[in-house]
């Protein structure tokens, strides 16, 4: 066929070819981003942790404030437990990490901060009752407490975030014993 | 030792498969012809290597061979053992196994065809399937690999192919984690792989265009070819499609056969282009048309085809049927990119090469109102495609995440499918090269006649919804139009051969294969359109807890609660929750439904099987949603009336049988001797092969 | 005296009268809260949502415990008189947009309804455009393709070419 063609051959114009390629990169470029967030999904051990804000369930305030920046907590070492009163293994871990609340809570430099992801209120407050939970909590309206710490979405997960504000070690899962939590935690300290 | 050689053999498949497409370009690049067959047996061997690893994958699956991860993962002791072969594809491993062992079957196929008339394509096929197949299979070497078993290292289990350590053992589960229950059902058995022999066999078509636009053979030579390709192509992915479909309806428990699920949307997409592709190849075929645009919708499903696997596969996007995260994420967006890049600009570099051998003429004639039919796909295709790509660029730009759902999407496609209808009721009677509002009317006024006056024993019968009437004359109108031509033409012949009606159909229809059955499919889909209108505009749901005795009532259906029981089935390791429900139609007893609930112990995972009730007026669609223990306290019923949705799965098995009427291979020519007449001008058919 | 008596027996009688009628406006209000949503109007709500954890799957159908809980909500809500847009705002604030089965449409969003219109207008002018090359100047330059159009459609037999032609007939 190549030699029935007239001379009336056009090759594709450079505008075109341009904004094809642009497209396609533009297409590429955005796909690979999702692909690097679905691939990297957790934050970055040894970097800060970028701020954010939270408001406690009535009853459950730090020091009696309302509200907290994360930043406001430099100079502590801060462990933020994720969970929801839907999940079934975080019951498992509720207890311990109660118990090791009462073990620092008392100390000052160590705060737990147990964030609700996605959750009714009636079914959070049902869980904090009936695991006689009283260390700070909050939930994390809109997620986004957990698009900060650009976490895994499952429920229960742990972060632990030292005094200079840097994130040292994640726990993906329900910590077994008392003793686990306080080996978690020690290595901020 | 078995794995290992499951291994081996897979390990050598994948260097044969590099050899092959290697040894196909040095070949063609030297012209060395020994060196290219010596590249199409590498290829054809392919087939049963990988034959040979998948044979042993099966059997260590049949077999509870645990300790090796893959049959850990997804079968249990349990499962009966059609299960456990069919668990093959129900992992990511196996899958990407299974996958490139069709992939291996089509490209096998195709190096066994006559290539005497098209020796200049043969490498270059040979090079474009070979790359895609290496893909696949070094997916599976190298990233997910199905042979890998557990070691005990010290008292900790590895999995690992090979043993860690010199020491260590291997570690053998007591039992499995069992297939997931929602791929347990018989429409999960056949849906993957009706789903993946659509995708794979989009390869061929693919490789030949590619072929051409390497050689610069740019007639219509490699469409005529790989037409057959394409129709057996869309079969699959139809039928996967629709089974899905079917699934859906029968296990996942909403009431519905599509939720617009990206996983869902990912095969669709091809579908779509795939679609639009069969019909504008009819136009370079008898026109010489259109070539630069059959290129670009072949290069289209191809990348669709990877990208859809990439995007369920790699976890970009989150979904009911997503795999996990895995590593072959990366890998694929290599292959995506490249695929993509490559093709786009070959196909820059030869677009002035693919000219046109005539002109449009009218905007009426057929080939234009192939044009905009293939406009309205690109339609449906952008939307599908942005609806499924925009969550990805709203978390980019703006960080949240957001949900693009059904409303969306049907309000956007509900009119290009409207329009798909009603070019489907005029295309055919429109004329190749030239026509015009006369020659249109002329042909399709009684058609419209009866459509409108249809429609308005509707509107006094059954409806007064707009869209719906729009619908339904669409679908009339589609029906009388196609069958009107089934008899303009039998009629033709009945008058010129003598023969009776039935003969004279049946012979036109079997010497117009492609024409006809293509008309079928166009009648399928009215129908199918028939029961997509009805359970989208006319479903009714409700929902309740009533006790035993006490009853629901829905449109004219009532619903009675009679017993409940719930017993454990250890062996198959399920707890059963099933129902009884009396169901009444204007007060007249018509039968038991048994909606149930299935718990499956080793997943975790509760089954919701509906008591159904199917009629061509309505399907009665019992979801049992609740219990309390003691029956007297109560059930929660959720009741459907999904109105003509069995049109639905009619219109898929007309659409089965018009498609494999027209893909079916012909006889030889030269028995038929209508054809020696026209044989003459007949330069390029005989190998429609 | 006599008199008097009666007075507080009237008044006795009042009394009695205001708390019977206060505890039949009460009661009537308790029963206007007491009948609680129906599954149906719950339903009917949760449909227009999606279940904030697993993904892809409306509230309505979503078979988890959690999903369960959040239809006790939307139900507890409607109970205490709020409406549809204000519960579902109210699942927006706690959960993020992603829990409406469309985006809403502000701000970045809207481009998820105004591309695919756009591009089809495009692919349609693009489209029209091409109708116009094509149908318009060339008519004398064709001479060099005709060739094709006396080739009849190479599958069809007679009796198809004969009905082809038939179509191209105006009468």
């Amino acid at each position: 066929m190549t030699e029935s063609s007239t001379p009336t051959k056009r090759s594709v114009p450079m505008w075109a070819q341009i904004t094809i390629w642009v497209f396609l990169a533009g297409l590429l470029a955005l796909v690979g981003f999702g692909l690097n967030r679905a691939s990297n999904p957790m934050a970055e051990i040894g970097k800060p942790v970028p701020d954010f804000d939270l408001v406690y369930f009535e009853g459950y305030e730090y020091n009696g404030t309302p509200e907290m920046k994360l930043s406001d907590l430099r100079g502590k070492v801060v462990l933020i437990n994720i969970w929801a009163s839907w999940c079934k293994p975080c019951e498992q871990e509720a207890p311990e990490l109660e118990e090791a609340w009462q073990l620092y809570k008392d100390r000052g430099d160590v705060v737990f901060i147990g964030v609700d992801y996605v959750d009714t209120p009636e079914g959070a407050f049902g869980y904090l009752k009936k695991f006689a939970i009283t260390f700070p909590n909050a939930p994390d309206l809109q997620s986004n407490i957990s698009s900060i710490l650009n976490r895994q979405m499952g429920v229960p997960e742990t972060y632990l975030i030292d005094r200079e504000g840097v994130l040292r070690q994640i726990k993906i899962g329900p910590f077994a014993s008392l003793a686990e939590i306080q080996a978690f935690i020690a290595n901020a300290e | 030792m078995l794995p290992e050689f499951g291994y081996g053999v897979l390990l050598v498949s994948f260097i044969v498969t590099v050899y092959s497409g290697f040894a196909a370009w040095y070949g063609v690049r030297n012209g060395s012809a020994s060196l290219v067959e010596s590249a199409r047996r590498a290829q054809l061997l392919t087939f049963p290597l990988i034959s040979i690893s998948a044979a042993v994958l099966i059997y260590l699956l049949v077999n509870n061979h645990f300790e090796v991860s893959f049959v850990y993962e997804v079968t249990s002791q349990s499962m009966p053992t059609y299960l456990k072969v069919t668990a093959w594809w129900g992992g990511q491993a196996g899958s990407l196994l299974f996958w490139a062992w069709l992939l291996a079957m089509f490209t096998s196929a195709v190096t066994i065809r006559k290539w005497d008339r098209d020796l200049e394509f043969l490498p270059w096929v040979i090079v474009v399937s070979s790359i895609t197949l290496a893909f696949f299979v070094g997916m599976v070497v190298f990233y997910e690999n199905p042979f890998t078993r557990f070691w005990d290292v010290g008292g900790q289990v590895v999995p690992s192919l090979f043993a860690p350590s010199a020491s260590a053992t291997v570690f053998t589960p007591q039992d499995g984690q069992g297939l997931n229950p929602l791929l347990r059902h018989p429409g999960m058995v056949i849906h993957p792989p009706m789903l993946y022999l659509g995708f794979v066999s989009f390869v061929i078509p693919y490789a030949f265009a590619m072929a051409a636009l390497i050689t610069g053979r740019t007639d219509d030579r490699w469409i005529r070819i790989t037409r057959r390709w394409t129709l057996w192509a869309w079969l699959f992915l139809s039928m996967g499609l629709v089974l899905g479909g079917r699934w859906a309806y029968d296990v996942l428990g909403w009431g519905g056969y599509w939720g617009w699920d990206p996983v869902e949307i990912a095969a669709f997409m091809p579908w779509l282009t795939g679609t639009a592709f069969l019909h504008s190849v009819m136009i370079q075929e008898k026109r010489g048309l259109l070539k630069h645009w059959n290129m670009i919708l072949v290069i289209l499903t191809y990348s669709l085809v990877v990208f859809g696997t990439f995007l369920t596969r790699s976890g970009v996007l989150s979904s009911v049927h997503a795999f996990a995260n895995s590593p072959i994420g990366p890998m694929f967006m290599a292959f995506v990119s490249l695929t993509l890049i490559s093709s786009v600009a070959l196909l820059i570099k030869r677009w002035p090469e693919l000219k046109s051998e005539t002109e449009m003429k009218s905007m009426l004639s057929r080939e234009a109102l192939f044009l905009f039919n293939n406009l309205l796909f690109m339609g449906i295709l952008v939307v599908c495609f942005w609806g499924v790509i925009s969550p990805l660029a709203s978390e980019l730009f703006t960080g949240t995440k957001i949900t693009v759902g059904p409303p969306y999407y049907e309000r956007a496609t509900g009119p290009l499918f409207a329009g798909l209808l009603f070019l489907m009721a005029i295309a055919p009677l429109s004329a190749w090269g030239h026509s015009t509002v006369q020659t249109l009317g002329r042909a399709l006024w009684k058609s419209a006649l009866l459509a409108s006056i249809l429609t308005v024993v509707l509107v006094f019968t059954y409806t007064k919804n707009v869209y719906a009437l729009i619908g339904f004359f669409l679908i009339a109108f589609v029906l009388s139009a196609t069958v009107h031509e089934f008899w303009r033409g039998a009629n033709a012949r009945m008058k010129a051969q003598n023969e009776n009606f039935f003969t004279s159909l049946g012979r036109l229809m079997g010497r117009n294969r492609r024409r006809y059955g293509g008309y079928i499919i166009h009648i399928s889909m009215a129908l199918m359109a028939i029961g997509i209108l009805g359970i989208e505009i006319f479903q009714k749901e409700t929902q309740g807890t009533i006790a035993a005795g006490e009853s629901l009532e829905l449109g004219e259906y009532r619903v009675e609660y009679r017993e409940l029981a719930s017993w454990d089935d250890f062996g198959a390791g399920v707890n059963y929750t099933r129902s009884v429900v009396d169901i009444y139609e204007n007060g007249v007893f018509i039968g038991q439904l048994f909606p149930r609930i299935d718990y499956y112990y080793d997943s975790q995972q509760n089954m919701t099987i509906p008591g159904q009730h199917a009629t061509l007026r309505d399907d009665l669609y019992i979801l049992l949603v609740d219990w309390q223990p003691v029956s007297s306290q109560g059930a929660t019923f959720k009741i459907y009336v999904n109105p003509l949705v069995n049109w639905l799965w009619i219109g898929s098995l007309t659409f089965l049988l018009g498609l494999i009427f027209a893909a079916w291979p012909d006889k030889d020519p030269a028995d038929e001797p209508i054809r020696r007449k026209v044989g003459v001008v007949n330069r390029q058919t005989s190998a429609a092969d | 005296m006599n008199n008097y008596k009666l007075r507080i027996t009237n008044y006795g009688f009042l009394a009695l009268a205001f708390v019977l009628v206060a505890t039949g406006l009460f009661y009537q209000t308790a029963l206007a809260q007491e009948p609680t949503p129906t599954d149906d109007e719950v339903n009917a709500i949760a449909k227009q949502l999606y279940c904030p954890v697993c993904e892809n799957t409306p509230l309505d159908v979503c078979p988890t415990e959690a999903c369960r809980q959040w239809r006790e909500l939307i139900r507890q809500q409607l109970a205490e008189g709020r409406t549809e847009e204000e519960i579902k705002q109210y699942f927006v604030n706690n959960y993020g947009a992603r829990v409406l089965s469309e985006p809403p449409r502000t701000g970045f969003n809207w481009l998820v309804y105004v591309v695919p219109p756009v591009l089809l207008l495009i692919g349609a002018a693009v489209l029209f455009n091409a109708f116009r090359a094509w149908t318009k100047p060339k008519v004398a330059a064709s001479a060099s393709g005709s060739g094709r159009e006396a080739e009849p459609s190479s599958v069809d037999d007679e009796y198809i070419k004969r009905m082809e032609e038939e179509l191209k007939k105006r009468k």
